[in-house]
């Protein structure tokens, strides 16, 4: 393929990966002795789609459209296809993804093989809810039609499977009704943590979706503060009516160091922050820069320099959320802050359909650090040890370090699902955490 | 409603391309060997806007089987206001050198069957007085380098094929238009390692309809394929000899 394939991270790196061709969904898996492992768009953030020392199958090229019926909003198309490209077909029927993450630049393979979730997640669960059925490519069975009736453990274990049970070739997915592309939404400004979980409590009902950036660079009694983000769909016809973007920048180069450091970051955040003058914002946008931010910037991963940088994803269970964030931020804040993406979302107590499923009831915090070798690696350990402690877990698709014994506390299905793993598949992640 | 017959319609720069015709609402009618993956993509076009795709299985190195499926696309079609031929392999040198049966049978695969193809449809386009013959050739007829000169020997016979045929049609209101990529990463080129020379095949597509649209003649996709030719056009022969292109 043009380039290498890198984790979104960009650390690890697997040298010289081999990717190989799959371009017809009826075809067989390639012959040989190597292991393989499907490789998408290259969005997840660390090693669960790198194999090294093995073979990546190249699933972006399956991206054809099978079936849309715009009465109905079931789409039926190969798994290789991108988010952004069942969009543009989608939206001007009036329809929408059912589940987003914040890129749309994931095939839906990888959003079934991580079951993402999005802003709405309090409301309508996680992505692999709203798959009707796949099919699934074996070295051991051949291809499988899976459904939540149809080889339901073989269903349940590929949701959020991490692309180990074999290749999505195909899926039926229902779509959300949506009257335009446009979204209303509102930008709160909160003081600490316990104001975000009053805001989230008070949102849920009334917001489809909903989300909060939280300024980890702050010191002592700012720290906690940030913007509280919730919207719904627009009415077909709103008042104002924005254009889609159409500019987009590209970082075009990797900067010798990481732009991300204590001094930009600081200085950001507090802009960032104060940007809105009033304690709360009002705004019709279109759906794109509203879901989206982030991707019209192309290879913004580049910014944080030749080493790459490292997601941290968690979620801690709702009986002590409170306490347990306010530990985390606290030990984020010394260590630097992170990076400016920091995220914090409560999810909704809507059952996750995959055995290896991240989402599940609680509160959950994201965010980047630039990697910065061990150091980087010990500060993470300790916001596992919190993490663990809680009873928490870490997301998979982001992770490029906990060690084995974490996954397998945070992941006690691990188990139950090892036997549904393809004999000819494997992972970098995989390996890492199963001894 | 633009009228679109494209063969080895199954190829990526085929499929690319006749993606951006669905998306603008265009009938197609499409024609390769494999009639599962014909399907497929023929399901692709319509989600994607097609008005209407017809296909049909056709070996493009079976020229007696042309004209009946040339005629077969016009009853399907009505008339064509744009014809895209795409088929075609990527030989490998050593084993043509290996074997005068393979160079034969890839300079038919890659240069006589499309000509053939071209001259069948020469007639109806004319008589339609109206149209585009829009041809993927290559870089690599534009000189015989010593890595692919099988390939490099047919895709000349197509581009200059072309060029007296566009010539020719000029006056009966028929564009011909031959196009050159570059490295392009497909299935055809999967085993090559892919430098920051190569492109994907949906820039190209938009390329090659761009090209039709504004009545090009020739066109080097990507467009600066056309300096890097130029240069290898110009290279004396004495230095040539002893390059390893």
């Amino acid at each position: 393929m043009a380039g290498d394939a890198l984790s979104w991270g960009r650390y690890p790196r697997v040298r010289a990966p081999r990717v190989l061709p799959f371009p017809d969904r009826h075809g067989n898996l390639p012959d040989g002795e190597s292991s393989l492992l499907p490789y998408g768009n290259g969005r997840s953030y660390g090693d669960s789609c790198l194999n090294d020392g093995g073979a990546l199958l190249r699933a972006r090229q399956l991206d054809r459209f099978i079936a849309f019926d715009p009465a109905t909003g079931i789409l039926e198309c190969e798994a290789g296809m991108l988010l952004a490209e069942v969009l543009d077909r989608v939206v001007p029927s009036g329809w929408f993804v059912p589940v987003t993450p914040g890129t749309r630049l994931v095939t839906l393979g990888g959003a079934i093989a991580n079951d993402v979730h999005g802003k709405n997640h309090h409301g309508a669960g996680t992505f692999g809810r709203h798959v009707l059925d796949f099919d699934l490519l074996r070295s051991d069975r051949g291809l499988l039609h899976c459904s939540p009736t149809s080889e339901p453990e073989l269903f349940a274990a590929t949701v959020g499977g991490l692309g180990l049970t074999g290749l999505i070739t195909r899926v039926r997915l229902q779509l959300r009704r949506i009257d335009g592309p446009w979204m209303i939404t509102e930008s709160i400004r909160f003081r600490g943590f316990d104001e975000f979980f009053a805001l989230s409590a008070k949102s849920a009902a009334r917001f489809e979706y909903t989300v909060a950036w939280v300024d980890f660079a702050a010191k002592g009694k700012a720290l906690g503060r940030g913007l509280f983000s919730r919207a719904n769909h627009a009415p077909a016809h709103p008042l104002h009516r924005p254009a889609a973007p159409t500019r987009r920048l590209v970082m075009p180069f990797i900067p010798p160091l990481s732009l991300v450091n204590r001094v930009t970051l600081r200085a950001f955040n507090t802009l960032y922050y104060h940007r809105q003058r009033r304690d709360v914002a009002h705004a019709t946008t279109h759906y794109e820069p509203y879901f989206y931010p982030l991707d019209g910037i192309g290879q913004w991963n580049r910014m944080y320099g030749p080493k790459g940088f490292v997601q941290y994803q968690c979620v801690v269970p709702p009986a002590d959320a409170p306490a347990t964030i306010a530990r985390l931020a606290r030990e984020i804040s010394a260590a630097g802050g992170g990076s400016f993406l920091a995220v914090l979302k409560q999810f909704g107590d809507l059952l996750s359909p995959g055995m290896l499923s991240f989402p599940r009831a609680g509160t959950t915090l994201a965010l980047d650090f630039p990697f910065e070798g061990t150091r980087t690696l010990r500060f993470l350990d300790r916001l596992d040890d919190i993490v663990g402690a809680a009873g928490g877990a870490v997301y998979p698709a982001k992770d490029a370090r906990m060690s084995g014994a974490r996954f397998r506390q945070y992941f006690p299905a691990w188990q139950a699902f090892a036997p549904f793993i393809d004999p000819r598949f494997s992972s970098s992640f995989w390996r890492r955490v199963e001894s | 409603m633009q009228r679109v017959l494209i063969a080895g319609a199954t190829s990526a720069i085929a499929e690319a391309t006749a993606r951006i015709f669905a998306e603008r609402g265009a009938r197609l009618h499409l024609l390769a060997r494999n009639a599962s993956r014909l399907a497929d993509i023929a399901a692709d076009l319509r989600v994607r806007g097609a008005n209407e795709v017809t296909v049909d299985t056709l070996d493009m190195t079976d020229t007696g089987a042309h004209l009946p499926a040339i005629e077969q696309a016009i009853a399907r079609l009505g008339a064509i206001d744009v014809v895209l031929l795409a088929h075609g392999t990527l030989p490998d040198q050593d084993a043509c050198e290996a074997s005068v049966e393979t160079t034969l049978r890839e300079l038919d695969t890659n240069g006589t069957s499309t000509i053939a193809f071209v001259a069948a449809l020469v007639p109806t386009m004319r008589a339609q007085g109206t149209g585009c013959i829009a041809v993927i050739s290559s870089v690599a007829g534009d000189r015989g380098r010593q890595s692919n000169h099988t390939y490099g020997a047919a895709k000349a016979a197509v581009s200059t094929y072309l060029s007296g045929l566009r010539q020719r049609l000029r006056p009966a209101g028929v564009n011909v238009l031959t196009i050159k990529p570059g490295f392009v990463d497909t299935p055809m080129t999967a085993a090559f390692r892919k430098g920051a020379l190569w492109a994907q095949p949906s820039s190209v597509a938009e390329g090659i309809v761009r090209a039709i649209d504004r009545g090009a003649g020739e066109v080097y996709l990507p467009r600066f394929w056309w300096v890097i030719m130029f240069v290898i056009r110009h290279i004396p022969e004495f230095i040539f000899r002893r390059l390893k292109l």
